[in-house]
């Protein structure tokens, strides 16, 4: 009773905390002085018909950049902590599945499906993060879109084998060009992580908002190849 | 429209955080977190929302002049954007924290681990 | 009517989030916890972040679920520790019994 009533203060102090905060906001405040830099100036410095990818890339480049990283330790932790000795314990699984009861296999419904969609699933993939610049989308979303659709092959045949060096070589080169990239922006343009190194062509083409899409296209690879390494180590299969 | 919004976020932050201090389970506290997490993600896309405002992106309906007033901003969108994929990183990664202990264990009740109790 | 709906969606995360905590199932409340992030993807819908619901119908109300739905079936399908066996497996896992669909 004691400690339901400490939890109560505790959310009742997080509510006095949170109420001033509310009070000040309300969607007649219009946008804050950055934010109405950033729309009336920023299809104009970069060229992007979607200011949040012009905001994300460019912009706070340098968080987005940190993000990666982050996303990057947490999947080296995950593959740390289940990966290691998963191939000796794996072939006793396996064995002894196969004459227990086990797991059921994919149905031939999924399996078909799997083999059609999978193929259709990496395309959509590929053209969210190409069109990040222009549609809703980017290359996160293009790299979970990747990444499910590696899951989708897993589901359908338990027993695959992705390939572990091409994931990694995938993940490692993608994230090398990207600071590579940005390295680029500080030596030919105004800073790091600018893309007005290359020319910013017609707004709203896809060759448009000059490295932008480069860029989004690396953290596409990068967030997929990352995402597919979780899902893979994670999941239980023999 | 975004006092609804921000008491939602609040309410589902009270939630997840009544989760974390009263559920035994390791499980349930991850899930706890993953909803805590979305309800700071709706307060955070909440603020950033300014009345009747489209999504900020630029085509024939929405002209660059005159486009302030009638985007939403684009800074809280692009911060929860991120956020959404490292709040998964991270929820992995507790996950398999939480499959290593019931390795070692045999057991994900918060009760039976009682090293740093005192 | 936007505020209409979202109000029901609001009502609908709230549901879900209880539910997510107090089902006595573990994979049902994993699959509440998945809907309340499918709704919240339709609320970041209705404020103008699309780009935002692409992420969140894609990562939380998805891949979140799958990797949920993965580690519980690890956990669930493991051998008892061979190091200490009188840490027998408490009633921490009321649905032993249940039927993993995985």
């Amino acid at each position: 009773m004691m400690k339901r009533l400490i939890i109560i203060l505790a959310l009742a102090a997080i509510a006095l905390g949170f109420f001033p905060l509310a009070m000040r906001i309300s969607g007649d405040s219009g946008l804050t002085a950055l934010a109405t830099h950033y729309v009336e100036a920023g299809a104009d410095e970069l060229g992007a018909a979607n200011l949040v990818t012009s905001v994300v890339v460019s912009y706070r480049g340098l968080d987005t950049l940190g993000e990666v990283m982050v996303l990057f330790t947490a999947t080296t932790g995950v593959t740390a902590l289940l990966g290691a000795g998963k191939s000796k314990s794996h072939k006793k699984e396996k064995e002894s599945e196969r004459d227990g009861d086990g797991r059921r296999e994919g149905s031939e419904l999924l399996a078909t499906g799997a083999a059609f969609l999978f193929p259709i699933l990496v395309l959509f993939g590929i053209y969210i993060f190409l069109n990040g610049h222009l549609t809703p989308g980017g290359g996160f979303q293009g790299g979970v879109v990747l990444a499910s659709a590696f899951l989708l092959l897993l589901f359908s045949d338990c027993r695959l084998e992705l390939n572990h060096a091409l994931l990694k070589g995938a993940e490692a080169i993608s994230g090398a060009a990207y600071v590579a990239v940005g390295l680029l922006g500080l030596w030919l343009a105004g800073g790091f992580l600018d893309p007005r190194f290359l020319p910013a062509g017609e707004f709203g083409q896809l060759f448009s908002a000059g490295a932008i899409p480069i860029i989004y296209i690396l953290i596409g690879i990068k967030v997929g190849s990352e995402l597919t390494g979780i899902v893979d180590a994670m999941r239980r299969c023999s | 429209m975004t006092h609804i919004v921000l008491a939602l976020g609040f309410l589902l932050v009270c939630i997840g955080f009544w989760g974390l201090m009263t559920r035994k389970e390791v499980f349930r506290l991850i899930i706890s977190f993953s909803l805590l997490d979305t309800g700071v993600h709706v307060i955070m896309v909440g603020i950033g929302y300014v009345r009747t405002g489209t999504a900020p992106i630029f085509d024939e309906a929405l002209a660059v002049a005159g486009a302030v007033g009638k985007v939403v901003d684009p800074v809280p969108s692009a911060l929860v954007l991120t956020a959404i994929v490292i709040g998964l990183a991270v929820t992995a990664l507790m996950l398999s924290f939480a499959i290593r202990l019931h390795a070692s264990r045999g057991s994900l009740a918060v009760d039976d681990m009682k090293e740093l109790k005192w | 009517m936007s505020q209409l709906m979202l109000v029901l969606f609001g009502l609908l995360m709230l549901v879900g989030a209880v539910a997510a905590l107090y089902l006595k199932d573990t994979v049902s409340a994993i699959l509440a916890a998945g809907s309340v992030s499918l709704v919240a993807s339709l609320v970041y819908l209705l404020l103008g972040a699309p780009d935002v619901a692409m992420t969140e119908a894609a990562i939380g109300s998805a891949l979140t679920t799958v990797v949920f739905l993965f580690s519980w079936a690890r956990i669930q399908h493991r051998p008892q520790p061979s190091k200490n066996p009188q840490s027998e497996e408490s009633d921490s896992n009321p649905d032993d019994q249940e039927d993993h669909q995985l």
